[in-house]
Formats: C-alpha cells, structure tokens, sequence
C-alpha cells in the first residue's frame, strides 16, 4: 500500500489537496481536502443585498458570473422582483457564454495534457497530421504547413531549455497513448484555445462591460440599456456584433472542440469504464425560455438515482443537507447531523495539522468543504448530469441527438457516459448545445427592439423601502461545473444570513456522517496508478470533474458572534 | 504632468509621446513598438534568458489569472512560449504536486534575486490558522520565502494589493495584502483592481522588458501609467456629469443616451485607473460603457468604502451632492469631505475608515501625484 499525496493538484480553480491509499497498480480509497477559506457569506452579513451579487462573484473569477446570477435570483426570489424579458435574455446569453467558454478553456488548458504529451508532439510528422486533422474536420488551418509552423515553435521553445509551465511534469508517462500526430493536432488546439478564448468573451464584455466580473448584473434586471435607436445602448450593431461572436463560437467548439474530443477518445476507451464512483445526479436547470414564475427550461432540472436515466425525479430543495463530520466546521447539536440551507449553520474550526505538514488526519476533519447531500446521498453535478437529465426527458432534442451521434461514433452505449471520460465529452457536446442556442437568445433580443420593449429591471422593487421587513430567498442556477444554489434571509433592508452550496462542494466534499464519500472521492476509487510517483491518472479522473475550489469554500449562516467565539477557543 | 518622468524615461528610450500613449491605451504589442524598443527587446530575447516569473495563488479567486489569459498585445500564447519563462503558476503549470513544488523551490533556491513573483490573492496573517496551505504550507511562509528571495514582487488584483474581498469587514481569516504580509518585500509593484486588466499586466510586462526598470508608482505603489489619473476625469459620460444629465432610472431615456451614473453610485470620481482609456477584452467595453456604474474595484478597502454601491458618492467638486445624499450608507456614512476635490475624495474616505496610512513619502489628498523617487526603484534588477 502506498499513501500518495497530490498537493497542489495543479491546472484547476483553487486549492485542491488529493490523498489516496494505492494497491495493486489502483486507487483503493482517496480523501479530497480544500485547503482554503475566505469566509465570504459572512462579509456579507449587514451589507446591502443589492450589492451582494459583486461579492459573491468574486468567489470565483473563472465561473465569474455563476455567483453574481445565483445571488440576483435569490434576492429577487426574497423581495418579489420580476426581472423583465430582456433581463432573461441577456442572461441567459451571458450564462451560456460562460459555459461555453468555461468549458473550451477547460478541456484544452485544464485538462488536455493528463492525455495529450507535449515531448511526443514534437515528432509529430506534419502531413500526417494534417491529414489526421482533415478526417475529423473541415477546420480551415488544418494544413501542413500550419502544423510544421506550430512544431517548429513549440521546438524552439523547448530547445531554448526554458520550460516554464510545461517543465517537471509526465512526459513518457506510459499512460499518454496518443500517436505523435494526434499530440501535435491537440498542442497546436492549445494554443489555438487560448486565442480564441480571448476572442470569445467580448460577447461578456459587450453585455458586461468586462470579463472577468462582469459589472451588468443588477438585482431585479441588468443594467444594459436596450434601445435600437441610442448609442449608448444594446442596439442593432450590437446584435450583428453578438451574432459574429455567437457564429465564431459555434464554427470553433463544432469544428475543433467536439471532433478534438471525439477523436482523442477512441485511444483511452478503457477510460469510458474508469472513475464512474457516485451513481447519483442532480441539475436544478436553467435557461428560462418564458417569464412566468415557473417558466420552462432549456437545459431541464431533475434528480437521477443508480444510473436509471429512465426515471428523473423533480428537485425538492427540501432534500438538501450538509454534513460537517470531516470538514474543519463545528455544527453545535453535533456534527452527524445534516442540515438544510436554510437552517445551516457553520461555525469554522481548523482542527488540520499544523503546517507544515506531510498528512492529513482522514479518518477526522479533514477539509474545508462540507458534504452536501440529496436525500441523504451524495450526487454528481454538472455537464454530464444535465447532458443526462438531458438525454433521460429528450429535452432539449438537441443535447439526445449529438449524444447519440458521439455514442455511435466511439462505438459506446450510454452507459459509458458514467466515466471520466464521459464527463470530459459531456462537457463537450453541452459547449455545443449551448453555443448554438445562443442564436436564438440573439434573435429574441432583436425581437425585443423591434417592439420597443426597452424595459430592463424591475424599477418598482429597486427602492428596499418596497420590500417586507423580513424576507427570505433562494436562487438556482446550472453553473458550468453544476447545480448552484444561493440562500439569503434580509431583515429591513440588509442582509440577515447569506449561504451558497456551490458545485465544487457536491463533487469534492468529504466523506459524511455515514462515511459516504464524495464524488471526487469515489470516482478514484479504482483508477488505475501506474507510478505512484507520477500520478497522471489521478489528475484524469480529478479534472473530469473541473474543480473549482474556491467556490467550493464558504460559510454558511455564521453569526459574527458565533465565528469570534470559535477564534477566541 | 503624471508622465513626466515616465516620459523622459521613455523618451531616453526613443520612444515618442505619441507612441507611449498608443502602447498605454491600445497596448501595441512588442513588435510594434518603435524600432529602437523593438531592436532592444529582440536582443534580449535572443542573447538573455527569457526573465523568470513565479506565479503564487493564495486566498483568490483566479480573477486575475483569467485577465492574464486575456492579453490580447502581447497574447498569453506569446508571453508564454516567447516572452517570460512562467515557472510556477498552480492554474497553467502541467505538473501537479511534488514536481509542481519543486519547479518552485529549483526556481527559488537556482535564481534567488533574479526572479519576479506574482501573487494573486491575499495571505491569511496567522500561520497556524489553517486558511490556506499549499503542499502542506501556509500561505505566509510561502510568501515570505518566495516574495523574500525575489527580485521584484508584483501584487496583482485588490486582493493580494490591498487584502481585497478576505479581507473586508470583519475579515474572519484576518487576510493581508502582500505589503502587509511580506514587511519590507523589495520592489513591490501594486496592479489593483478587481480583476486587474490584462492590458495593464501586460503594459508591465512589457515595460520592464523594455526600458530595464519597473514605472514610476503612485502612493499605493501603483504605476502611474495606469493608476495615474481618476475613472472620472476619463470618463466618456464626464460631459454629461458637466452638464448635470444623470440617469435616475434603470433603462431610462437618460440611460438609455449614455448620460452619467453619477446618482447611480458610480464611483469613477473617486477610483484612479485608466478603464475609460484602455477598456477591457480587446478594448471592447468597459463597466460603465455598458451602462453600470464603477465600483471603485482599484481602491483600498473598497469593498468597505465604496459601499453600498448604488448609494451615491458625496461631495464630487462640481456638484451639490447635498439634495440627493441618502441618510444612511454603509460605507459613505460618516464621510465628509467637504472641499476635496474629485480625485481626493476616496483618499478622505480611506482616512476616516482607519486605513493604514499610505507610506510617508508625501500624501495626495489634492489629486496631484507626488513626484516618484529613488525609492520607487531600488534594486532594479539589470
């Protein structure tokens, strides 16, 4: 048995600790500690909940808008604002830009080298690759000499011995099994991701003023003006504008992205049948297509138990609780207890080693996460269970349509899906559902000019003299890396108690009160570790998930006087 | 003139007025600067090794590490692979673990002074505390070793500037910014904001690579190409605020024609960078551009002193505020500051929240920079 222990798990959001026992060439059991607080929902305690959408987007700048819509929506929820049909719309662009974006970035710079080997790439025979690359896509740079231009670069890099980023990491590892033309394809991807990326976001910058942290978000609205006949408004040069973009994301993710992952796949198909771990899926869903109270939902919401896409359950938020038996948070009627959002309470406690240290305690507190569960059990969030929710209620027909073309084409049954590397591509065929229905979230804002429908916020409950005494809310939303959740109880006028149970904290939560591990956790159970000293599986399986630890960190409902009593002890 | 001395600087350089203010406002990249910055910067790259950054993440967010990745002169791909060796940076760095560790300590303990570090979040001031650690470290050994050993360290984003979003009221990790938890850290250079603006990272970047010396700071240890002049006096609605066209409601006609956020909360009149001139993704837009007001993320303790931040500013020379202040603000209660002129109002505010006193080498509460000196550039490194 050998105790690894991976820390910095690089090539993420945050601070991820992993530690994992490995036998017989396999993870047997693995701990996923956070190893960072900021306390943010208790900054937010007395403030303006008008404001709080800014703070709560800071707890994280790569998903920058997730926080920011999670924290308008519950305020909203809390004092009866209705945002207007445009506030709809140009969230739901910005929301879909971010998890298109969100999701490109994160395949080629996060997680594209635990597959792709950069050292091999430099062999790479040009033509051949270029061939390679025109059997998976009519993707115009595809040439020759485009790919000689781009291993000559990457060869002088190297050569001039400097290796910055790339140095000191897996290259030759026995695990990389792509041929030398399939690395250089996806190297010279790499780069191309990052140009395009820049690209990309001016869709955030043109409805948000800048990326990241967006500044357009408004309790009750958005504060873009919208007028066809004014200069300082979203008019129709912008809507030409945002079409450009829109096409740019859709040429890129389906001509690059989706072929990318579908054509790297066939070379790791064992990898369809590693790191499966929880069996359990949630999505809140998101997208409203109408302004009523219940509206209907582009990417659906639904609960999925043991695998069984054919029965999705609704989501009762009722059913969510927070454990605290392994995270550095005391609950004060015990820590084997789950409790409800809205009854939460955490009261901070490192009881860690001191640093610095080699080990953590696991069979203590050993993180700064706490364990959500649904109904008792731990879920999966994210690309792969709204693709699944998805494929399970064939809405929308688009998400079943390109999952099932990607099946067929790897030669794989749905079940595959429940893998690593089912969510590296269901995060790739959701970039592609969602960049192509920005089209039509384009069109609807023409629409809305067209008859004069210049209304943006909710102006009636702008003024918190309009707003009950006390008042309570939640506001859901699907961020890239899963079902987000906000929580706020105002009181005349200011924030009362803030909480936030955020993806990161679904996927990399510790064990429970049961000892349930958490999905990062039992996903590695069973991933193979050819050296225990080089653990580029671990990372495979780790990355599937996209962590985000930042946002996985966070107090809920501590009272100030509650948190100086825990410092003072 | 902010510039003066940054332009005898340049101009030494032989680099014009003209092409100085096109690489500020629209960063041209570092082929396009004149031939004799261009010949300089070529020549170091060929005959010198590429300068050496670390980059440290701490209590953040990865804000300005996703700004960074949106450099568009030069693009991150160049400043990667051409411009700068990048030897640590937890978010882009393939290796994980041990062998991400040490890259850091081989980089520490092979070019100690000779490297630059960058950090991006604030520090838990406690050791023991448990906040943040990485590889079984805390944040503010790391910190200090790493900061300690550098040739310059750069703060990037208000977190790690000023102790940022951790940092504000009550502070619960007691986080602090990299001034306050590294004492006597050589050649810190402060790039506030939240997040910091891709261009203006890169503008030092290049800067440095260019002239061989780190700009000329402002009280804050913030460049004055950048952080030099107020939000408001760049503002493209400042004509309308003269004019005294405000908009009043969200999506109004006031609105809807770009007049100014003055009565919305915007905090341009007390924010110093240059958003207005240099904008955001490409010079796209920016925040008040797409008709929000600014939240003065530059500032110190801004998220204590710049909220609530629809309540509107008082006191900006050239207005009489007094028929439409709020009673009651968060932040702005208790502010007086009467007579101070626009860009000195956030520095009176900063004041009366108890502050740490920038260093005394000379306030600015009358909106005129002080003069940079030697100390502005200790240790240049070459």
């Amino acid at each position: 048995m050998t105790h690894v222990v991976v820390d910095p798990i690089s090539r993420i959001e945050g601070h991820l600790r992993i530690e994992a026992e490995v036998e017989g060439g396999a993870v047997k059991q693995a701990w996923s500690s956070s190893t960072m607080f900021r306390g943010v929902e208790l900054i937010l305690e007395g403030r303006d909940p008008r404001d709080a959408w800014a703070f709560t987007q800071r707890i994280c700048g790569v998903c920058t808008t997730v926080h920011a819509i999670a924290s308008i929506r519950a305020v909203e929820h809390a004092i009866g604002a209705t945002p207007p049909p445009n506030a709809r719309i140009l969230r739901n662009l910005i929301i879909a830009a971010q998890n298109v974006h969100d999701h490109v970035i994160h395949f080629y710079h996060l997680q594209a080298l635990d597959w792709v080997d950069v050292v091999s790439a430099l062999s790479g025979d040009p033509a051949k690759t270029a061939r390679l690359a025109q059997s998976i896509s009519d993707w115009p740079l595809s040439s020759a000499a485009y790919f000689s231009g781009v291993r000559a670069r990457v060869k002088a890099f190297v050569e001039r011995g400097q290796l910055g980023i790339f140095a000191n990491a897996y290259w030759g590892h026995p695990a990389y099994r792509l041929p030398p033309e399939a690395n250089l394809m996806a190297l010279a991807h790499y780069l191309e991701a990052l140009d395009w990326q820049r690209r990309f976001v001016k869709i955030h910058a043109v409805l948000g003023g800048k990326n990241p942290h967006l500044q357009s978000f408004l309790v009750g609205g958005m504060a873009t003006p919208v007028d066809p006949d004014a200069q300082a408004s979203l008019n129709m040069g912008t809507i030409a504008q945002l079409r450009q973009l829109v096409a740019e994301g859709v040429d890129f993710v389906s001509r690059v992205y989706v072929p990318d992952v579908l054509a790297i796949a066939p070379f790791y198909k064992d990898w369809f049948s590693i790191g499966p771990g929880v069996t359990n899926y949630l999505s809140y869903g998101d997208f409203p297509l109408d302004d009523s109270a219940d509206p209907v939902l582009y990417l659906p919401a639904g609960v999925i138990h043991d695998n069984d896409l054919s029965r999705i359950a609704p989501v009762d938020q009722g059913k969510i609780d927070e454990y605290v038996t392994h995270s550095w948070y005391d609950y004060t009627m015990g820590d084997d207890k789950g409790l409800n959002p809205y009854h939460g309470q955490t009261n901070p406690h490192y009881t860690g080693p001191k640093p610095p240290f080699k080990r953590l305690n696991v069979e203590e507190k050993y993180s700064w996460l706490k364990s959500p569960r649904y109904d008792g059990a731990p879920m999966q969030v994210g690309p792969l269970a709204r693709m699944l929710v998805a494929y399970g209620t064939g809405r929308p027909s688009r998400a079943r349509q390109l999952i099932d073309s990607a099946l067929k084409q790897l030669g794989a049954q749905p079940a595959a899906l429940f893998s690593t590397l089912g969510r590296i591509a269901a995060r790739a065929l959701e970039a592609q559902v969602l960049v192509e229905s920005m089209g039509m979230w384009v069109d609807a804002l023409a629409e809305q000019m067209a008859r004069r429908d210049f209304r943006i916020q909710d102006t009636s409950r702008w003024d918190p003299g309009t707003w009950p005494r006390e008042c309570f809310g939640a506001g859901f939303h699907e961020a890239p890396r899963g079902a987000l959740g906000h929580w706020v109880h105002i009181r005349d006028g200011r924030i009362a108690k803030y909480q936030c149970v955020v993806p990161s904290t679904w996927n990399a939560g510790p064990r429970d009160a049961r000892g349930q591990p958490g999905p990062y956790e039992a996903s590695l159970e069973g991933t193979p570790v050819a050296k225990p000293e080089q653990p580029l599986e671990i990372l495979r399986t780790v990355h599937s998930f996209d962590p985000c630890m930042a946002c996985g960190v966070h107090v809920v409902d501590a009272s100030r006087r509650e948190l100086a009593r825990v410092r003072a002890s | 003139m902010a510039q003066t001395r940054l332009m005898q600087d340049l101009e030494r350089q032989g680099i014009s007025r003209r092409d100085f203010l096109a690489f500020c406002a629209s960063m041209a990249t570092l082929l396009g600067l004149p031939k004799a910055a261009a010949g300089a910067i070529a020549k170091a790259i060929e005959t010198d090794k590429r300068p050496i950054l670390v980059w440290l993440e701490f209590q953040d967010c990865a804000g300005n590490t996703e700004s960074f990745l949106r450099s568009g002169h030069p693009t991150v791909a160049e400043l990667l692979l051409d411009t700068l060796s990048l030897n640590y940076h937890e978010t882009l760095m393939v290796a994980a673990g041990d062998q991400a560790e040490s890259a850091l300590e081989d980089t520490v303990a092979k070019h100690k002074g000779e490297y630059v570090a960058i950090v991006e979040g604030a520090i838990p001031g406690d050791i023991d505390s448990g906040f943040c650690t990485i590889g079984g470290r805390s944040a503010l050994d790391i910190a200090r070793e790493v900061c300690g050993s550098a040739a310059a360290t750069v703060a990037v984003g208000t977190c790690a500037t000023f102790g940022g979003l951790p940092a504000a009221h009550p502070n619960p990790t007691r986080a602090l910014s990299v001034a306050d938890a590294v004492p006597g850290v050589k050649n810190l250079i402060n790039m506030s904001a939240c997040p910091a603006n891709a261009e203006n990272i890169a503008a030092l970047i290049v800067y440095y690579l260019t002239i061989k010396r780190w700009p000329p700071l402002d009280q804050y240890r913030r460049p004055l190409f950048a952080y030099g002049e107020s939000i408001h006096d760049g503002c493209e609605r400042r004509a309308h605020f003269d004019s005294g066209q405000f908009v009043e409601a969200w999506g109004d006609e006031a609105h809807r024609h770009g007049y100014c956020l003055y009565q919305m909360g915007c905090k341009g009149p007390a924010t110093s960078q240059n958003c207005p001139n240099v904008q955001w993704n490409g010079h796209t837009n920016w925040p008040i551009g797409c008709g929000h007001p600014c939240i003065g993320c530059a500032e110190p303790n801004f998220w204590d002193v710049m909220t609530p931040f629809y309540q509107r500013l008082p006191d900006v020379e050239g207005i009489d505020s007094s028929k439409w202040l709020d009673p009651v603000g968060l932040g702005l209660t208790g502010v007086v500051a009467a007579g101070a002129v626009a860009h000195g109002v956030g520095e009176v505010m900063r004041y009366r929240r108890g502050h740490r006193p920038p260093p005394d080498d000379g306030t600015r509460t009358s909106g005129k920079p002080r003069e940079p000196d030697a100390s502005d550039h200790e240790e240049n490194p070459k």
